[in-house]
Protein backbone atom coordinates (compact mmCIF):
# COMPACT_ATOMS: atom_id res chain seq x y z
CA UNK A 1 0.00 0.00 0.00
CA UNK A 2 1.18 3.55 -0.94
CA UNK A 3 4.98 2.43 -1.94
CA UNK A 4 4.85 4.96 -4.52
CA UNK A 5 4.59 7.73 -1.78
CA UNK A 6 7.03 5.81 0.39
CA UNK A 7 9.90 6.02 -2.61
CA UNK A 8 9.01 9.83 -2.90
CA UNK A 9 9.45 9.88 1.06
CA UNK A 10 12.63 8.41 0.87
CA UNK A 11 13.76 10.73 -1.23
CA UNK A 12 13.31 13.26 1.12
CA UNK A 13 14.97 11.14 4.09
CA UNK A 14 18.58 11.64 2.23
CA UNK A 15 18.07 15.43 0.35
CA UNK A 16 16.74 16.32 4.28
CA UNK A 17 15.52 19.49 2.02
CA UNK A 18 14.70 19.86 -1.22
CA UNK A 19 14.06 23.69 -2.56
CA UNK A 20 12.09 24.25 -5.82
CA UNK A 21 9.45 22.57 -7.31
CA UNK A 22 11.24 22.58 -10.58
CA UNK A 23 13.85 21.01 -9.37
CA UNK A 24 12.17 18.54 -7.40
CA UNK A 25 10.29 17.08 -10.61
CA UNK A 26 13.99 17.25 -12.41
CA UNK A 27 15.37 15.19 -9.51
CA UNK A 28 12.97 12.28 -9.38
CA UNK A 29 12.75 12.20 -13.55
CA UNK A 30 16.84 11.93 -13.54
CA UNK A 31 16.45 9.29 -11.24
CA UNK A 32 14.11 7.85 -12.98
CA UNK A 33 15.83 7.60 -15.86
CA UNK A 34 18.95 6.25 -13.76
CA UNK A 35 16.45 3.25 -13.23
CA UNK A 36 15.23 3.91 -9.60
CA UNK A 37 11.74 2.29 -8.82
CA UNK A 38 9.85 5.84 -9.35
CA UNK A 39 7.00 5.48 -11.39
CA UNK A 40 5.31 8.57 -11.61
CA UNK A 41 4.45 9.34 -15.43
CA UNK A 42 6.13 12.56 -17.26
CA UNK A 43 5.08 14.05 -20.36
CA UNK A 44 7.69 16.85 -22.42
CA UNK A 45 6.45 20.36 -21.04
CA UNK A 46 7.37 23.71 -21.71
CA UNK A 47 10.45 23.52 -19.22
CA UNK A 48 11.35 19.73 -20.00
CA UNK A 49 9.66 16.86 -18.01
CA UNK A 50 6.86 17.27 -16.21
CA UNK A 51 4.85 14.96 -14.13
CA UNK A 52 1.51 15.81 -12.89
CA UNK A 53 1.15 12.78 -10.96
CA UNK A 54 4.31 13.78 -8.91
CA UNK A 55 3.15 17.42 -8.46
CA UNK A 56 -0.34 15.81 -6.94
CA UNK A 57 1.81 12.96 -5.18
CA UNK A 58 3.35 15.85 -3.14
CA UNK A 59 0.32 17.66 -2.46
CA UNK A 60 -0.84 14.41 -0.92
CA UNK A 61 2.06 13.90 1.27
CA UNK A 62 1.62 17.32 2.38
CA UNK A 63 -1.78 17.34 3.51
CA UNK A 64 -1.14 13.63 4.74
CA UNK A 65 1.57 15.82 7.32
CA UNK A 66 4.35 13.74 5.80
CA UNK A 67 5.84 16.78 4.00
CA UNK A 68 6.20 19.98 4.65
CA UNK A 69 6.09 22.46 2.20
CA UNK A 70 7.34 26.24 2.70
CA UNK A 71 6.46 28.85 0.84
CA UNK A 72 9.06 32.08 0.39
CA UNK A 73 9.29 35.12 -1.94
CA UNK A 74 12.07 35.48 -3.91
CA UNK A 75 13.18 37.91 -6.16
CA UNK A 76 9.54 38.21 -7.89
CA UNK A 77 8.47 35.08 -7.94
CA UNK A 78 7.48 31.98 -4.72
CA UNK A 79 9.52 29.55 -4.28
CA UNK A 80 8.79 26.31 -2.09
CA UNK A 81 10.97 24.24 -0.05
CA UNK A 82 9.90 20.74 0.93
CA UNK A 83 11.54 18.67 4.38
CA UNK A 84 10.42 15.39 5.80
CA UNK A 85 8.34 15.57 9.02
CA UNK A 86 8.89 13.18 12.18
CA UNK A 87 5.16 11.85 10.93
CA UNK A 88 7.04 10.67 7.38
CA UNK A 89 9.77 9.00 9.25
CA UNK A 90 7.19 7.13 11.09
CA UNK A 91 5.24 6.48 7.66
CA UNK A 92 8.80 5.26 5.71
CA UNK A 93 9.71 2.74 8.95
CA UNK A 94 6.59 0.92 7.89
CA UNK A 95 8.02 0.03 4.01
CA UNK A 96 11.96 -1.91 2.98
CA UNK A 97 12.62 0.00 0.47
CA UNK A 98 15.76 -0.58 -0.36
CA UNK A 99 17.24 2.59 -2.15
CA UNK A 100 20.69 2.83 -0.50
CA UNK A 101 22.36 3.73 -3.99
CA UNK A 102 19.74 6.60 -4.39
CA UNK A 103 21.32 8.63 -1.38
CA UNK A 104 24.64 9.63 -3.39
CA UNK A 105 22.39 10.45 -6.59
CA UNK A 106 19.99 12.54 -4.33
CA UNK A 107 23.25 14.12 -3.24
CA UNK A 108 24.58 14.88 -5.94
CA UNK A 109 21.94 16.62 -7.82
CA UNK A 110 20.32 18.74 -4.84
CA UNK A 111 23.73 20.76 -5.65
CA UNK A 112 22.85 21.64 -8.81
CA UNK A 113 20.54 24.76 -10.02
CA UNK A 114 17.48 24.00 -11.41
CA UNK A 115 18.15 25.94 -14.83
CA UNK A 116 21.29 23.05 -15.19
CA UNK A 117 18.47 20.01 -13.97
CA UNK A 118 16.30 21.02 -16.79
CA UNK A 119 19.21 20.42 -19.20
CA UNK A 120 20.41 17.22 -17.70
CA UNK A 121 16.68 15.96 -17.74
CA UNK A 122 16.38 17.38 -21.15
CA UNK A 123 19.22 15.68 -22.60
CA UNK A 124 17.81 12.30 -20.85
CA UNK A 125 14.48 12.34 -22.46
CA UNK A 126 15.93 12.68 -25.88
CA UNK A 127 17.99 9.74 -25.08
CA UNK A 128 16.76 7.36 -27.88
CA UNK A 129 17.94 9.35 -30.30
CA UNK A 130 22.14 9.80 -31.20
CA UNK A 131 24.31 12.09 -29.40
CA UNK A 132 24.65 14.68 -32.28
CA UNK A 133 21.03 14.08 -32.26
CA UNK A 134 20.13 15.29 -28.88
CA UNK A 135 22.72 18.37 -28.86
CA UNK A 136 20.26 19.21 -31.96
CA UNK A 137 17.06 18.69 -30.07
CA UNK A 138 17.93 20.39 -27.04
CA UNK A 139 19.33 23.60 -29.08
CA UNK A 140 15.70 23.58 -30.46
CA UNK A 141 13.26 23.13 -27.76
CA UNK A 142 15.76 24.79 -25.25
CA UNK A 143 16.48 27.79 -27.39
CA UNK A 144 15.28 30.31 -25.24
CA UNK A 145 17.69 28.85 -21.97
CA UNK A 146 20.60 29.29 -24.28
CA UNK A 147 22.41 26.85 -22.78
CA UNK A 148 26.54 26.71 -24.11
CA UNK A 149 28.60 23.70 -25.89
CA UNK A 150 30.45 23.10 -22.39
CA UNK A 151 27.49 23.48 -20.46
CA UNK A 152 25.75 20.69 -22.43
CA UNK A 153 28.69 18.70 -22.75
CA UNK A 154 28.88 18.80 -19.26
CA UNK A 155 25.50 17.66 -18.70
CA UNK A 156 26.37 14.60 -20.79
CA UNK A 157 29.91 13.76 -18.64
CA UNK A 158 27.56 14.38 -15.74
CA UNK A 159 25.21 11.80 -16.73
CA UNK A 160 27.79 9.37 -17.24
CA UNK A 161 29.23 10.29 -13.37
CA UNK A 162 25.76 9.81 -12.15
CA UNK A 163 25.62 6.50 -13.84
CA UNK A 164 29.28 5.28 -12.13
CA UNK A 165 27.82 6.60 -8.95
CA UNK A 166 24.89 4.43 -8.93
CA UNK A 167 27.05 1.47 -10.60
CA UNK A 168 29.63 1.98 -7.79
CA UNK A 169 27.63 2.11 -4.86
CA UNK A 170 25.24 -0.82 -5.83
CA UNK B 1 -1.21 18.85 -56.89
CA UNK B 2 0.57 18.45 -53.49
CA UNK B 3 -1.44 16.19 -51.46
CA UNK B 4 -1.46 18.18 -48.29
CA UNK B 5 -3.36 21.03 -50.05
CA UNK B 6 -5.31 18.12 -51.85
CA UNK B 7 -9.57 19.25 -51.16
CA UNK B 8 -12.17 17.05 -51.48
CA UNK B 9 -14.94 17.43 -54.11
CA UNK B 10 -17.81 17.76 -51.88
CA UNK B 11 -16.72 18.72 -48.32
CA UNK B 12 -18.03 16.19 -45.50
CA UNK B 13 -19.79 16.50 -42.27
CA UNK B 14 -20.10 14.23 -39.13
CA UNK B 15 -23.42 15.04 -37.12
CA UNK B 16 -21.78 16.22 -33.74
CA UNK B 17 -24.03 16.62 -29.95
CA UNK B 18 -21.22 18.94 -29.19
CA UNK B 19 -19.90 20.89 -32.35
CA UNK B 20 -23.17 20.33 -34.13
CA UNK B 21 -21.38 19.72 -37.14
CA UNK B 22 -17.54 18.63 -37.70
CA UNK B 23 -16.24 19.98 -41.15
CA UNK B 24 -13.79 18.15 -43.18
CA UNK B 25 -12.68 19.51 -46.66
CA UNK B 26 -8.85 18.07 -46.76
CA UNK B 27 -8.29 14.73 -48.39
CA UNK B 28 -5.67 14.17 -46.11
CA UNK B 29 -8.07 14.40 -43.14
CA UNK B 30 -10.67 12.33 -44.27
CA UNK B 31 -7.65 9.31 -45.61
CA UNK B 32 -6.80 9.47 -42.14
CA UNK B 33 -10.35 8.87 -40.33
CA UNK B 34 -10.51 6.18 -42.91
CA UNK B 35 -7.42 4.44 -41.76
CA UNK B 36 -8.13 1.12 -39.50
CA UNK B 37 -6.12 2.48 -36.51
CA UNK B 38 -8.26 5.44 -36.12
CA UNK B 39 -11.52 3.25 -36.66
CA UNK B 40 -10.10 1.18 -33.81
CA UNK B 41 -11.15 3.81 -31.70
CA UNK B 42 -14.90 4.10 -32.03
CA UNK B 43 -14.66 0.57 -30.22
CA UNK B 44 -12.81 2.33 -27.29
CA UNK B 45 -14.74 4.65 -24.43
CA UNK B 46 -13.58 7.94 -24.01
CA UNK B 47 -14.23 7.56 -20.36
CA UNK B 48 -13.42 3.45 -19.71
CA UNK B 49 -15.11 2.52 -16.26
CA UNK B 50 -17.45 5.74 -15.89
CA UNK B 51 -20.20 4.45 -17.62
CA UNK B 52 -20.63 1.94 -14.38
CA UNK B 53 -21.92 5.36 -12.36
CA UNK B 54 -23.11 7.62 -15.11
CA UNK B 55 -24.83 5.15 -17.56
CA UNK B 56 -24.76 7.86 -20.77
CA UNK B 57 -21.07 7.64 -21.10
CA UNK B 58 -20.56 5.89 -23.88
CA UNK B 59 -19.18 7.94 -26.01
CA UNK B 60 -15.76 6.52 -28.00
CA UNK B 61 -12.30 7.94 -28.62
CA UNK B 62 -13.30 8.63 -32.17
CA UNK B 63 -15.82 11.11 -31.44
CA UNK B 64 -13.59 12.63 -29.19
CA UNK B 65 -10.32 12.67 -31.86
CA UNK B 66 -12.87 14.46 -34.52
CA UNK B 67 -14.00 16.74 -31.42
CA UNK B 68 -10.30 17.92 -31.08
CA UNK B 69 -9.70 18.29 -34.88
CA UNK B 70 -12.66 20.27 -35.01
CA UNK B 71 -11.97 23.29 -32.80
CA UNK B 72 -8.20 23.14 -33.54
CA UNK B 73 -9.97 23.58 -37.14
CA UNK B 74 -11.83 26.34 -35.85
CA UNK B 75 -9.33 27.81 -34.34
CA UNK B 76 -6.70 27.85 -37.39
CA UNK B 77 -9.68 29.53 -39.31
CA UNK B 78 -9.32 32.34 -36.20
CA UNK B 79 -5.86 32.76 -36.74
CA UNK B 80 -5.46 33.13 -40.51
CA UNK B 81 -3.06 36.29 -41.22
CA UNK B 82 -2.46 36.88 -37.72
CA UNK B 83 0.97 37.52 -36.69
CA UNK B 84 2.98 34.62 -35.34
CA UNK B 85 0.93 31.90 -37.34
CA UNK B 86 2.06 30.46 -40.47
CA UNK B 87 -0.63 28.60 -42.36
CA UNK B 88 1.63 26.08 -44.28
CA UNK B 89 1.41 24.56 -40.45
CA UNK B 90 -2.11 24.24 -40.16
CA UNK B 91 -2.97 20.69 -41.94
CA UNK B 92 -0.08 19.68 -39.31
CA UNK B 93 -1.94 20.98 -36.26
CA UNK B 94 -5.26 19.27 -37.95
CA UNK B 95 -3.56 15.68 -37.96
CA UNK B 96 -1.84 15.92 -34.66
CA UNK B 97 -5.41 17.03 -33.26
CA UNK B 98 -6.66 14.21 -35.12
CA UNK B 99 -4.60 11.58 -34.00
CA UNK B 100 -3.61 12.71 -30.40
CA UNK B 101 -4.84 9.86 -29.05
CA UNK B 102 -4.68 7.11 -31.24
CA UNK B 103 -2.31 5.00 -29.43
CA UNK B 104 -5.00 4.74 -26.83
CA UNK B 105 -6.15 1.27 -25.79
CA UNK B 106 -9.00 -0.42 -24.47
CA UNK B 107 -9.29 0.61 -20.38
CA UNK B 108 -6.05 3.00 -20.86
CA UNK B 109 -5.87 3.72 -17.09
CA UNK B 110 -5.71 0.15 -15.87
CA UNK B 111 -3.68 -1.61 -18.87
CA UNK B 112 -0.49 0.98 -18.38
CA UNK B 113 -0.54 0.68 -14.99
CA UNK B 114 -0.63 -3.21 -14.53
CA UNK B 115 1.17 -4.16 -17.72
CA UNK B 116 3.81 -1.26 -17.63
CA UNK B 117 2.75 0.63 -20.85
CA UNK B 118 2.14 4.20 -22.17
CA UNK B 119 -0.41 4.84 -24.56
CA UNK B 120 1.72 7.60 -26.22
CA UNK B 121 4.54 4.94 -26.98
CA UNK B 122 2.13 3.26 -28.72
CA UNK B 123 0.56 6.62 -30.64
CA UNK B 124 4.03 7.15 -31.41
CA UNK B 125 4.23 3.88 -32.97
CA UNK B 126 1.16 4.29 -35.24
CA UNK B 127 2.37 7.15 -36.50
CA UNK B 128 5.87 6.02 -37.33
CA UNK B 129 5.34 2.38 -37.97
CA UNK B 130 4.42 -0.13 -40.60
CA UNK B 131 0.72 1.24 -40.43
CA UNK B 132 -1.89 2.70 -42.54
CA UNK B 133 -1.86 6.16 -40.93
CA UNK B 134 1.87 6.24 -41.36
CA UNK B 135 0.83 5.46 -45.22
CA UNK B 136 -1.23 8.32 -45.38
CA UNK B 137 1.10 10.85 -43.77
CA UNK B 138 4.03 10.00 -45.95
CA UNK B 139 1.98 11.11 -48.98
CA UNK B 140 2.59 14.42 -48.02
CA UNK B 141 6.33 13.93 -47.70
CA UNK B 142 8.79 11.35 -45.43
CA UNK B 143 9.15 13.53 -42.98
CA UNK B 144 5.71 14.65 -42.20
CA UNK B 145 4.89 11.75 -39.74
CA UNK B 146 7.97 12.63 -37.71
CA UNK B 147 6.56 16.05 -37.50
CA UNK B 148 3.03 14.72 -36.40
CA UNK B 149 4.66 12.85 -33.42
CA UNK B 150 6.54 15.81 -32.60
CA UNK B 151 3.60 18.23 -31.96
CA UNK B 152 1.60 15.02 -29.91
CA UNK B 153 4.93 14.27 -28.02
CA UNK B 154 5.45 18.37 -27.38
CA UNK B 155 8.98 17.89 -28.39
CA UNK B 156 8.43 20.41 -31.88
CA UNK B 157 9.86 23.20 -31.87
CA UNK B 158 7.17 25.48 -32.95
CA UNK B 159 5.58 25.53 -29.22
CA UNK B 160 2.74 27.84 -30.63
CA UNK B 161 1.85 24.40 -32.62
CA UNK B 162 2.38 22.30 -29.94
CA UNK B 163 0.44 24.33 -27.36
CA UNK B 164 -2.92 24.31 -29.94
CA UNK B 165 -3.00 21.00 -29.04
CA UNK B 166 -0.98 20.62 -25.25
CA UNK B 167 -1.42 23.41 -23.01
CA UNK B 168 -3.58 24.69 -20.03
CA UNK B 169 -6.25 25.79 -22.38
CA UNK B 170 -6.14 23.39 -25.31
CA UNK B 171 -8.07 21.50 -28.00
CA UNK B 172 -8.21 18.33 -26.37
CA UNK B 173 -9.61 19.38 -22.95
CA UNK B 174 -11.97 21.80 -24.16
CA UNK B 175 -13.67 18.99 -26.14
CA UNK B 176 -13.28 16.38 -24.00
CA UNK B 177 -14.76 18.86 -20.92
CA UNK B 178 -17.97 19.49 -22.83
CA UNK B 179 -18.20 16.07 -24.43
CA UNK B 180 -17.56 14.44 -21.01
CA UNK B 181 -20.44 16.58 -19.57
CA UNK B 182 -23.09 15.93 -22.53
CA UNK B 183 -22.95 12.54 -22.08
CA UNK B 184 -22.52 11.92 -18.32
CA UNK B 185 -25.61 14.22 -18.33
CA UNK B 186 -24.18 16.59 -15.77
CA UNK B 187 -24.43 20.43 -15.87
CA UNK B 188 -21.10 21.49 -14.62
CA UNK B 189 -19.28 21.22 -17.68
CA UNK B 190 -20.16 24.22 -19.72
CA UNK B 191 -18.56 26.72 -20.78
CA UNK B 192 -18.74 29.17 -23.84
CA UNK B 193 -15.99 27.59 -25.93
CA UNK B 194 -17.15 30.11 -28.97
CA UNK B 195 -16.48 33.04 -26.60
CA UNK B 196 -13.23 31.38 -25.64
CA UNK B 197 -12.05 30.55 -29.20
CA UNK B 198 -12.64 34.30 -30.31
CA UNK B 199 -10.60 35.57 -27.76
CA UNK B 200 -7.57 33.33 -27.94
CA UNK B 201 -4.74 35.06 -30.36
CA UNK B 202 -1.17 33.32 -31.47
CA UNK B 203 2.10 34.55 -30.50
CA UNK B 204 5.31 33.75 -30.54
CA UNK B 205 5.18 30.25 -28.62
CA UNK B 206 2.00 29.94 -26.95
CA UNK B 207 -1.80 31.02 -27.67
CA UNK B 208 -3.07 33.10 -25.41
CA UNK B 209 -6.48 34.74 -24.20
CA UNK B 210 -7.42 38.52 -24.91
CA UNK B 211 -8.12 39.83 -21.42
CA UNK B 212 -11.83 41.07 -22.24
CA UNK B 213 -12.29 36.87 -22.66
CA UNK B 214 -11.14 36.24 -18.90
CA UNK B 215 -14.66 35.00 -17.74
CA UNK B 216 -15.26 32.54 -19.93
CA UNK B 217 -11.75 31.23 -19.01
CA UNK B 218 -12.57 31.17 -15.54
CA UNK B 219 -15.71 29.04 -16.19
CA UNK B 220 -13.61 26.65 -18.43
CA UNK B 221 -11.41 26.36 -15.18
CA UNK B 222 -14.35 26.10 -12.54
CA UNK B 223 -15.57 23.40 -15.32
CA UNK B 224 -12.38 21.55 -15.20
CA UNK B 225 -12.42 21.22 -10.99
CA UNK B 226 -15.90 20.32 -10.94
CA UNK B 227 -15.82 17.99 -13.48
CA UNK B 228 -12.70 16.09 -11.80
CA UNK B 229 -14.21 15.64 -8.85
CA UNK B 230 -17.81 15.05 -9.64
CA UNK B 231 -16.78 13.04 -12.43
CA UNK B 232 -13.75 11.90 -13.42
CA UNK B 233 -12.84 10.71 -9.61
CA UNK B 234 -16.15 9.19 -8.67
CA UNK B 235 -15.52 7.06 -6.03
CA UNK B 236 -17.98 4.31 -7.90
CA UNK B 237 -15.78 4.88 -10.63
CA UNK B 238 -12.55 4.31 -8.77
CA UNK B 239 -14.15 1.40 -7.50
CA UNK B 240 -14.99 -0.28 -11.05
CA UNK B 241 -11.34 0.86 -11.99
CA UNK B 242 -10.14 -0.94 -8.65
CA UNK B 243 -11.50 -4.31 -9.56
CA UNK B 244 -10.43 -4.06 -13.15
CA UNK B 245 -7.02 -3.01 -12.11
CA UNK B 246 -7.23 -6.21 -9.93
CA UNK B 247 -8.54 -9.00 -12.70
CA UNK B 248 -5.78 -7.95 -14.84
CA UNK B 249 -3.34 -8.37 -11.85
CA UNK B 250 -5.32 -11.61 -11.03
CA UNK B 251 -5.05 -12.87 -14.60
CA UNK B 252 -1.30 -12.29 -14.85
CA UNK B 253 -0.37 -13.71 -11.78
CA UNK B 254 -2.00 -16.83 -13.04
CA UNK B 255 -0.31 -16.82 -16.17
CA UNK B 256 3.26 -16.58 -14.20
CA UNK B 257 2.60 -19.45 -12.35
CA UNK B 258 1.49 -21.70 -15.16
CA UNK B 259 -2.03 -21.86 -14.61
CA UNK B 260 -4.65 -23.62 -16.82
CA UNK B 261 -6.93 -21.53 -18.20
CA UNK B 262 -10.11 -22.58 -19.76
CA UNK B 263 -10.00 -20.14 -22.54
CA UNK B 264 -6.17 -19.62 -23.60
CA UNK B 265 -5.66 -15.80 -23.11
CA UNK B 266 -3.91 -15.35 -26.53
CA UNK B 267 -4.95 -11.74 -26.91
CA UNK B 268 -3.46 -11.11 -23.28
CA UNK B 269 0.10 -13.24 -23.70
CA UNK B 270 2.43 -10.60 -25.43
CA UNK B 271 0.80 -8.15 -22.56
CA UNK B 272 1.49 -10.60 -19.56
CA UNK B 273 5.02 -11.08 -21.15
CA UNK B 274 5.48 -7.46 -21.06
CA UNK B 275 6.28 -7.51 -24.80
CA UNK B 276 3.77 -5.93 -26.57
CA UNK B 277 3.59 -5.35 -30.30
CA UNK B 278 1.86 -3.03 -32.36
CA UNK B 279 0.15 -5.75 -33.90
CA UNK B 280 -1.06 -7.45 -31.12
CA UNK B 281 -1.83 -3.80 -29.70
CA UNK B 282 -4.22 -2.61 -32.13
CA UNK B 283 -6.38 -6.09 -31.76
CA UNK B 284 -7.24 -4.69 -28.50
CA UNK B 285 -10.58 -3.38 -28.00
CA UNK B 286 -13.16 -3.52 -25.14
CA UNK B 287 -15.44 -5.92 -27.10
CA UNK B 288 -12.32 -8.73 -27.06
CA UNK B 289 -11.52 -7.46 -23.40
CA UNK B 290 -15.55 -8.20 -21.78
CA UNK B 291 -15.30 -11.29 -24.20
CA UNK B 292 -12.52 -12.65 -22.06
CA UNK B 293 -14.12 -11.05 -18.81
CA UNK B 294 -17.38 -12.96 -19.35
CA UNK B 295 -15.18 -16.24 -20.19
CA UNK B 296 -12.99 -15.60 -17.04
CA UNK B 297 -16.57 -15.92 -15.16
CA UNK B 298 -16.38 -19.85 -15.63
CA UNK B 299 -12.60 -20.02 -14.45
CA UNK B 300 -11.67 -22.50 -11.95
CA UNK B 301 -9.85 -19.56 -10.22
CA UNK B 302 -12.00 -18.13 -7.25
CA UNK B 303 -10.73 -14.58 -7.17
CA UNK B 304 -11.05 -14.49 -11.09
CA UNK B 305 -14.08 -15.75 -10.98
CA UNK B 306 -15.71 -13.33 -8.86
CA UNK B 307 -13.84 -10.27 -9.98
CA UNK B 308 -14.93 -10.82 -13.10
CA UNK B 309 -18.58 -11.78 -12.08
CA UNK B 310 -18.15 -8.41 -10.12
CA UNK B 311 -16.93 -6.06 -13.13
CA UNK B 312 -19.40 -6.98 -15.23
CA UNK B 313 -22.58 -7.47 -13.03
CA UNK B 314 -21.45 -4.35 -11.27
CA UNK B 315 -20.99 -5.68 -8.03
CA UNK B 316 -18.64 -3.61 -6.75
CA UNK B 317 -16.52 -2.55 -3.77
CA UNK B 318 -17.57 -0.38 -0.75
CA UNK B 319 -15.46 2.69 0.02
CA UNK B 320 -14.22 4.28 3.62
CA UNK B 321 -12.54 7.48 3.78
CA UNK B 322 -9.05 6.98 4.24
CA UNK B 323 -6.31 8.97 6.19
CA UNK B 324 -2.82 6.83 5.85
CA UNK B 325 -1.09 8.94 8.78
CA UNK B 326 -3.95 8.10 11.20
CA UNK B 327 -5.46 4.14 9.53
CA UNK B 328 -1.86 2.98 8.98
CA UNK B 329 -2.33 0.48 11.87
CA UNK B 330 -5.98 -0.17 11.10
CA UNK B 331 -4.93 -0.73 7.68
CA UNK B 332 -2.44 -3.24 9.23
CA UNK B 333 -4.52 -5.28 11.29
CA UNK B 334 -7.39 -5.58 8.69
CA UNK B 335 -4.85 -7.07 6.46
CA UNK B 336 -4.21 -9.91 9.09
CA UNK B 337 -8.00 -10.23 9.72
CA UNK B 338 -8.60 -10.03 6.11
CA UNK B 339 -6.04 -13.26 5.51
CA UNK B 340 -7.30 -14.87 8.88
CA UNK B 341 -10.89 -14.42 6.88
CA UNK B 342 -10.17 -16.26 4.26
CA UNK B 343 -9.95 -12.90 1.99
CA UNK B 344 -7.30 -12.35 0.14
CA UNK B 345 -6.35 -8.65 0.99
CA UNK B 346 -3.97 -8.54 -2.50
CA UNK B 347 -7.06 -8.37 -4.09
CA UNK B 348 -9.99 -7.07 -1.53
CA UNK B 349 -8.26 -4.61 0.76
CA UNK B 350 -7.19 -1.55 -1.86
CA UNK B 351 -6.40 2.03 -0.87
CA UNK B 352 -6.81 3.95 -3.52
CA UNK B 353 -5.32 7.82 -3.75
CA UNK B 354 -6.33 10.96 -6.11
CA UNK B 355 -2.54 11.01 -7.45
CA UNK B 356 -3.43 7.45 -8.77
CA UNK B 357 -5.63 9.21 -11.34
CA UNK B 358 -3.24 11.97 -12.48
CA UNK B 359 -5.38 14.81 -13.92
CA UNK B 360 -4.14 18.38 -14.92
CA UNK B 361 -5.20 20.74 -12.63
CA UNK B 362 -4.51 24.70 -13.51
CA UNK B 363 -1.12 24.84 -12.20
CA UNK B 364 -0.34 29.04 -11.88
CA UNK B 365 2.76 27.98 -13.47
CA UNK B 366 5.43 29.00 -10.29
CA UNK B 367 8.66 28.07 -10.41
CA UNK B 368 8.38 26.98 -14.41
CA UNK B 369 6.93 23.70 -13.80
CA UNK B 370 4.29 24.56 -16.28
CA UNK B 371 3.46 27.15 -19.04
CA UNK B 372 0.26 28.87 -17.21
CA UNK B 373 -2.52 30.47 -19.02
CA UNK B 374 -1.14 33.98 -20.00
CA UNK B 375 -4.08 36.79 -20.24
CA UNK B 376 -2.92 39.76 -23.41
CA UNK B 377 -4.06 42.96 -21.89
CA UNK B 378 -4.47 46.15 -23.88
CA UNK B 379 -1.36 47.30 -23.43
CA UNK B 380 -0.15 44.14 -25.09
CA UNK B 381 1.33 42.43 -21.92
CA UNK B 382 0.72 38.97 -20.09
CA UNK B 383 -0.87 38.59 -17.08
CA UNK B 384 -0.65 35.42 -15.26
CA UNK B 385 -4.54 34.12 -15.26
CA UNK B 386 -4.51 33.27 -11.22
CA UNK B 387 -3.16 36.83 -10.69
CA UNK B 388 -5.90 38.65 -12.51
CA UNK B 389 -9.03 36.17 -11.35
CA UNK B 390 -9.82 35.49 -7.77
CA UNK B 391 -12.08 32.67 -8.87
CA UNK B 392 -8.97 30.94 -10.53
CA UNK B 393 -6.54 31.67 -7.79
CA UNK B 394 -8.97 30.26 -5.23
CA UNK B 395 -9.04 27.17 -7.05
CA UNK B 396 -5.53 26.43 -7.90
CA UNK B 397 -4.54 27.62 -4.42
CA UNK B 398 -6.43 24.99 -2.92
CA UNK B 399 -4.67 21.45 -2.42
CA UNK B 400 -7.73 18.72 -2.07
CA UNK B 401 -6.28 15.45 -1.83
CA UNK B 402 -8.22 11.90 -0.97
CA UNK B 403 -7.76 8.37 -0.35
CA UNK B 404 -10.27 5.69 -0.21
CA UNK B 405 -10.29 2.39 1.08
CA UNK B 406 -12.05 -0.51 -0.92
CA UNK B 407 -13.28 -3.51 0.22
CA UNK B 408 -15.98 -5.94 -0.57
CA UNK B 409 -19.18 -5.93 1.59
CA UNK B 410 -20.77 -9.02 0.67
CA UNK B 411 -17.43 -11.00 1.72
CA UNK B 412 -17.33 -9.62 4.82
CA UNK B 413 -20.93 -10.20 6.04
CA UNK B 414 -20.42 -13.75 4.79
CA UNK B 415 -16.76 -14.53 7.38
CA UNK B 416 -18.22 -17.09 9.59
CA UNK B 417 -15.99 -16.70 12.14
CA UNK B 418 -17.48 -14.26 14.39
CA UNK B 419 -14.91 -12.39 16.20
CA UNK B 420 -13.27 -11.95 13.10
CA UNK B 421 -15.91 -10.10 11.80
CA UNK B 422 -16.36 -8.42 14.48
CA UNK B 423 -13.09 -6.81 14.31
CA UNK B 424 -13.15 -6.28 10.49
CA UNK B 425 -16.75 -4.81 10.93
CA UNK B 426 -15.35 -2.19 13.72
CA UNK B 427 -12.62 -1.08 12.12
CA UNK B 428 -14.41 -0.18 8.94
CA UNK B 429 -17.42 1.09 10.68
CA UNK B 430 -19.66 -1.08 9.13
Amino acid sequence: MLEHHARLIALFNYAREVVGRKKLQKMVYIAKKLEFPFCEKYQFHFYGPYSEELTLRVEELCNLGFIEETKEKVSGYYQYRYTLTEQGEQFLKHYDLDLEPLQSCVDSMNEQPSRILELISTILYFDHLSKDEIIEKVQKVKQKQKYTSEEIEEAFQYIEDLKTQKTVVS
Amino acid sequence: MNYMKQQLDEEKVFKDPVHRYIHVRDRIIWDLIGTKEFQRLRRIRQLGTTYLTFHGAEHSRFSHSLGVYEIVRRITEIFKDRPHWDDDERILCLSAALLHDVGHGPYSHSFEKVFNLDHEDFTQAIILGDTEVNAVLKRVDDDFPRKVSEVIAKTYENKLVVSMISSQIDADRMDYLLRDAYFTGVSYGQFDIERILRVMRPKEDQVVIKQSGMHAVEDYIMSRYQMYWQVYFHPVTRSAEVILSKILNRAKSLYDEGYTFKLEPLHFISLFNEKVDLEDYIKLDEGIIQYYFQAWQEEEDEILRDLCERFLNRRLFKYMEFNPNVHMEDWHKLYTLFVKAGIDPDYYLIVDSSSDLPYDFYRPGEEEERLPIHLLTRKNEYRELSRESTVVEAISGKKRTDHKLYYPADLISQVEDKEIKRKISEILEL
